[in-house]
């Protein structure tokens, strides 16, 4: 199976394992990412206010390029699937923007939301199966005490992302333990980062690590799984010494799971 | 075109997309911002101030530039109002008018280090410049 795949502007670069190990999984999955011929940068955050149409153009580009192929686009950074998925939202049901951006784009066929917007974790979870990936399994992370850390772009707002429950989220556990470990659910795992604020307003970063790492070290944990470049960046710069945990992207254990983990690159 | 306060904040309300005239003042959605404790007005009466029209004394607040965007009052409000959209709209109408930009390109190596995701930079520049 090959999938239509929007890396977005970091995972090439700064994010470069949570890209490789997705690949190098889905190979062992029985699947295929296939990046988007010219997909444009989503701009990383939703842009709110009704008034915004060009920053979203971008994301419709993308979103218009992958249902002229299959109508399917899997993401894998958490800001790119939530931007993608509430610009889609809006192409489907507000009809005063879809109205503006297709007069705007004179695409070849209208686009009005119809591409399924997949974050990786989804196609794992509703494609593949958790119960098919653990059969996969020659690694199990057994013993292992990791938290998931889940942030904000994936969950909220539910009624557009409809990713998981938002308050007690279990996607990443329910992931885990297909790979053997031993996930620990810990209180503020569905907390905010700090996000962009590292760049101006590090103490605000700083102040919000803390609290979700003590949150985690609190339960028991003792290394951290996101799906998110900025949570990442986040968990393991804004940390204090002598809080801080290991952080990995979530595809990193796949594919250590899965044997295709190169051990130089542990 | 001068517009006064009263226009100014219908607008602000009107491209939120949000209903305030739902907003019972429970303060739930200040509960759950985490970035509450370094704002001077907080995201329940930052809907009260648009109750009543007032928004010299939001464009004057650190208010908008604390908010995360992480959309947890939105999701927690009982009523489907969302304090994060009133913020961003109020932001808006700081940043749209002209020389009112706040991030430069010029100051960006001093912010970052060699880990920082270009996802930040891109997040920032989006968030504090028209
Ligand atoms: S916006 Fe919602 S959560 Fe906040 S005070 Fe009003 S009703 Fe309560
Ligand atoms: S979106 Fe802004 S106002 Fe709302 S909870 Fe987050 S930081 Fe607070």
């Amino acid at each position: 199976m090959i999938y239509n795949y929007y890396p977005g502007c970091t995972l090439s670069t700064k994010a470069k394992l949570l890209d490789l190990y997705a690949k190098r999984s889905g190979e062992v999955l029985g699947f295929e990412l296939k990046e988007l011929v010219d997909w444009q940068c989503c701009g990383a955050v939703y842009p709110q206010a009704d008034d915004e149409i060009a920053t979203k153009l971008s994301s419709v580009r993308s979103l218009a390029a992958a249902a002229a192929i299959d109508g399917k686009l899997v993401t894998l950074c958490s800001a790119c699937h939530h931007v993608l998925k509430r610009v889609n939202d809006d192409m489907a049901n507000n009809s005063e923007m879809r109205d503006k951006v297709n007069a705007y784009l004179e695409l070849d066929t209208p686009y009005a939301g119809e591409t399924q917007v997949i974050h990786y974790l989804e196609l794992l979870r509703d494609q593949v199966g958790f119960d098919k990936i653990a059969e996969k399994v020659v690694k199990p992370l057994s013993g292992r005490k990791i938290g998931a850390y889940y942030g904000c772009m994936l969950l909220r707002p539910a009624g557009v992302m409809q990713f998981d429950d938002p308050e007690n989220p279990t996607i990443l556990e329910d992931f885990l333990q297909a790979l053997g470990a031993s996930p620990i659910s810990f209180d503020m795992r569905n907390e905010c980062c700090g996000g962009y604020m590292a760049i101006k307003e590090k103490g605000i970063a700083q102040g919000m690590v803390s609290e979700i790492l003590a949150s985690a070290r609190n339960k028991g944990v003792e290394e951290l799984i996101t799906a998110c470049p900025l949570c990442n960046y986040n968990m393991d710069v804004n940390a204090a010494s002598s809080e801080h945990l290991p952080v990995h992207y979530f595809t990193e254990l796949l594919a250590e799971a899965l044997g295709v983990k190169e051990e130089e690159e542990n | 075109m001068q517009v006064n306060e009263k226009e100014q904040a219908a607008e602000i309300v009107r491209r939120s997309g949000t209903d305030i005239s739902k907003c019972m003042q429970c303060g739930k959605c200040t509960a759950a911002c985490p970035a509450g404790y370094k704002m001077d007005i907080q995201p329940h009466r930052v809907v009260w101030e648009l109750i009543n029209e007032h928004v010299d004394v939001l464009q004057k607040a650190v208010t908008p530039w604390k908010c995360l965007s992480c959309f947890a009052c939105a999701e927690r409000c009982p009523r489907g109002v969302s304090p994060a959209a009133l913020i961003e709209s109020v932001r808006l109408s700081i940043i749209r008018q002209q020389g009112e930009n706040c991030i430069t390109v010029e100051e960006i190596p001093a912010y970052i280090d060699e880990k920082m995701p270009q996802q930040a930079i891109v997040a920032a520049f989006r968030k504090y410049n028209k």
